[in-house]
């Protein structure tokens, strides 16, 4: 029977899984430093992308922004015009090797979901 | 410029004391970690960032851009991104530069 956690997540691998798995890797460091780190890394992502900033990690992949014009919306409810300015949008490029080793293990693995 | 690995390596070493050689091997393996998720069909999702998640797309005709010749694009599993709310928030405030 699945886990309680399980269900609620899915099978997805999530921030606290990632944080065991690398702590198992570097036995030397306390799991609170690993999770200091992995907290750190992950806020320097944001701020770096919320001040425009590019991010590119070799053989992972390239973190951007792509600008959306402005646009005329609707609100769906009373079918109004609304003008929206145009905004930023977070795209992420996978890198080569990201992309090489996802697309050939394709045929061993199930994408679990 | 663009961050990069040794940038997120420097942070390491700054706020968390790390030495050199263990903020290196961290954000090695933080990378790395995610990578070998994917490959295994394990989508990975960060709270508070995104989620990157896996499709498998069928074949489909393609076209050589430059001479128009059609070739076949070969079945194929792919990475995608999709930004969390608060990240989406954060991005969305930023003016630009221009």
């Amino acid at each position: 029977m699945p886990s309680l956690i399980s269900i609620f997540q899915g099978l997805n691998v999530t921030k606290s899984e990632l944080i065991e798995a690398l702590a198992k890797q570097q036995p030397h460091l306390a799991l609170k430093d690993v999770e200091l780190a992995v907290k750190c890394i992950i806020e320097k992502m944001n701020q770096a992308l919320s001040s425009g900033e590019r991010i590119e990690i070799r053989g992972f992949g390239s973190f951007s922004l792509h600008l959306r014009p402005p646009r005329l919306g609707r609100n769906p409810k009373t079918g109004e015009s609304v003008a929206l300015s145009k905004k930023y949008v977070p795209h992420f490029k996978p890198g080569k090797e990201l992309r090489d080793r996802v697309d050939e293990s394709s045929g061993k693995y199930k994408i679990i979901d | 410029m663009a961050l990069t690995k040794a940038d997120f390596a420097e942070r390491l070493f700054d706020e968390l004391g790390l030495n050199k050689r263990e903020a290196k091997e961290m954000v090695e393996y933080f990378f790395e970690e995610i990578k070998r998720s994917l490959e295994h069909g394990e989508q990975v999702k960060i709270s508070g960032f995104g989620k990157f998640e896996l499709r498998d797309k069928s074949s489909r005709p393609g076209r050589n851009p430059k001479t128009g010749q059609e070739i076949p694009i070969t079945a194929r599993r792919v990475v995608t991104f999709r930004s969390g709310q608060k990240l989406k928030a954060r991005v969305e405030a930023y003016a630009g530069a221009e």
